[in-house]
């Protein structure tokens, strides 16, 4: 009797390691929420201390256009106006990604309906290479290529949005492409098979079922797109002009947020007003980001099927 | 059981806190054994030298030499910008701040604790592309053309074609110097930032009508540097002063060096480094100069 009742209350040596197990997920998932709590903390502490510390007035911040933060203006105030660099962020994501959504849900509709299983083992690839390619590899083949082409082609200096555009637009195009593929493979067969049943041709299935059937999909793809494109610094630094102006045109040049951190965070001493104000451009960026990953959140629960 | 596990996860976190601070503080302790070092010959310890990426390649390479003959000693060089170099010196996080200007200029940077070596001297000179065929302007034609007040090359007997400023990123120590120089507190116009000398040169290599300012190390044929008064932007001239774009390339300590460091320091300055190495790599030594300046910019005989 006592040694069954031993046997019973004590724990066995699976129990150890269930705990065991238990333990390292848990200690593991709390390293990574303490790492998300203190980049948010420490970039949102940094960012802040603009409007807090040095007094800019947040609305002068988001809408003038004049960025001099090492001066002050004639009243005495530093001169942030970060207008300049949100428009330009901003414009260069949303052109590149209506540029590039056409191509990528071409090749999407292309690897899911119509290619062999052959093609899509040899296309598959060749994109997921474009992830895989370096960020500063696009920029080098931006300023030797695509640079001097656009002067060419349309004067001035070949640096500006347009040209921040075509960069993005090849860097984007495979996160944009791979997920729209699975989004189009993921509409069940027999929606597919129903609408041929009815005598729909092939074109009329995909135009009115299947892409229809998969546009939370393709919208979740194109703003995982956006989202990469809003975030890309180094490339768009070596094509963009790196000039904290209103952009006039799409070929002068103008300054994005990531160009602007990149390029002047190593010139500035911490916890100095030049600093803070690139960390409140980098607040910004943290912000759409949240955004964005929102919109996909909202998408997501809104479209399942 | 929730319990538990939040007691094993809280439990968790602290070990490796733990083991991370105990990391630390061992390695401020070595770091702190280097700066006291001891004055025998075997001096051994780290050194750390963060900062102005046009110093960086010259010790480097000094570096390298220096460890060939003092194997106990460890140096580390990294780039990261003038400002990084000198505000991680003022905190203590690197031994050595490499910049291209004065502490005094710095927003931000307490000069006082700092103690200032001057290990070579760059200077730099206006380029423009070959295009613009401009081979000489007078110091107030640069003025304005870094201002904006003249925007095409015919203005100033080039060709007719429009003058694209390509301007180094605010606050490098290139570019702080070239504005003290030329500018004199105008402000420059807004246009191209580009944060290296590197992208600089490539860029007015093949963008016509363009105008920058670079380094002498990082000058070579396929541009054009454009004399001033019809004074030459060579090495004798900055030297005499005759050419007024130059600046010292500094190494910051905080307080006086010691024991590695200083012996660091002090090789820089042997006529090991200053009388080949220096020359080699395009710089100019800090002994030939036969003039000096001061923080505020004041050129004196020495």
């Amino acid at each position: 009797m006592d040694k069954i009742q031993k046997k019973l209350q004590t724990k066995s040596k699976a129990t150890f390691q269930d705990y065991f197990g238990k333990g390292i997920c848990y200690l593991c998932i709390g390293l990574i929420i303490l790492l998300v709590t203190c980049i948010l903390y420490f970039i949102a502490s940094k960012g802040l201390a603009t409007f807090t510390k040095d007094k800019v007035n947040v609305f002068d911040f988001l809408t003038k256009t004049n960025w001099n933060p090492g001066a002050l203006d004639n009243k005495g105030r530093p001169d942030i106006g970060a207008l300049p660099m949100i428009v330009t962020s901003f414009s260069v994501t949303l052109l590149a990604a209506l540029i590039a959504t056409p191509f990528a849900i071409g090749v999407a509709i292309f690897m899911s309906e119509f290619s062999s299983k052959n093609g899509s083992k040899i296309l598959q690839p060749v994109i997921e290479l474009l992830v895989g390619i370096p960020s500063v590899v696009y920029g080098f083949i931006g300023l030797s290529v695509i640079v001097p082409f656009i002067r060419r082609i349309f004067g001035g200096t070949g640096f500006g949005i347009f040209s921040g555009t075509l960069v993005l637009f090849v860097m984007i195009l495979p996160t944009i492409t791979s997920l729209s593929v699975d989004s189009l493979k993921s509409v069940p067969m027999y929606y597919r098979q129903a609408s041929l049943a009815l005598g729909a041709t092939r074109w009329q299935t995909i135009y009115k079922v299947v892409l229809r059937a998969a546009i939370p999909g393709l919208l979740t793809a194109i703003i995982f797109g956006i989202a990469r494109a809003f975030g890309e610094a180094l490339a768009v630094q070596m094509v963009i002009g790196n000039a904290a102006l209103m952009p006039k045109n799409l070929i002068s040049p103008a300054s994005t947020l990531t160009s602007k951190l990149t390029t002047d965070i190593g010139n500035t001493v911490m916890g100095t007003l030049p600093n803070n104000a690139l960390w409140s451009l980098a607040l910004i960026l943290l912000l759409m980001s949240l955004i964005l990953n929102l919109i996909v959140k909202f998408i997501g629960k809104r479209g399942r099927f | 059981m929730k319990k538990k596990t939040i007691i094993s996860l809280v439990l968790g976190v602290a070990a490796l806190m733990l083991i991370l601070t105990g990391c630390g503080n061992s390695g401020s302790k070595d770091s702190s054994a280097a700066s006291k070092g001891n004055s025998s010959n075997e001096t051994s310890g780290k050194v750390t030298a963060v900062g102005s990426t046009a110093l960086q390649p010259l010790v480097e390479k000094a570096a390298t030499n220096f460890q060939k003959k003092n194997s106990k000693i460890n140096i580390t060089v990294q780039g990261g910008g003038s400002g990084t170099g000198l505000s991680q010196v003022q905190d203590k996080s690197v031994e050595i701040g490499n910049s291209d200007i004065f502490a005094e200029e710095k927003q931000g940077i307490d000069s006082k604790k700092l103690t200032d070596h001057k290990v070579a001297v760059v200077g730099m000179a206006p380029v423009v592309n070959k295009d613009a065929n401009v081979k000489n302007l007078t110091m107030d034609q640069v003025k304005k053309i870094f201002t904006g007040k003249i925007t095409n090359w015919k203005e100033v007997g080039g060709k007719d074609e429009k003058i694209t400023v390509v301007n180094r990123a605010k606050g490098s120590g290139t570019r702080a110097t070239f504005e003290a120089a030329v500018l004199k507190g105008a402000e420059a116009v807004k246009s191209q930032e580009q944060d290296s000398n590197g992208t600089v040169q490539k860029i007015v290599e093949s963008t016509p009508g363009a105008v920058s300012y670079l380094a002498f190390s990082y000058i070579n044929d396929k541009i054009q540097a454009v004399s001033i008064d019809n004074v030459k932007p060579t090495d004798a001239n900055v030297e005499t002063n005759k050419w007024k774009i130059w600046s010292y390339e500094h190494m910051y300590t905080n307080g006086a060096a010691k024991g590695a460091i200083a012996k660091f320091i002090n090789y820089m300055n042997s006529d090991d480094v200053q009388k080949s190495l220096v020359k080699d790599m395009g710089y100019i030594s800090i002994h030939n100069m036969k003039v000096q300046k001061d923080s505020k910019g004041t050129v004196s005989s020495k």
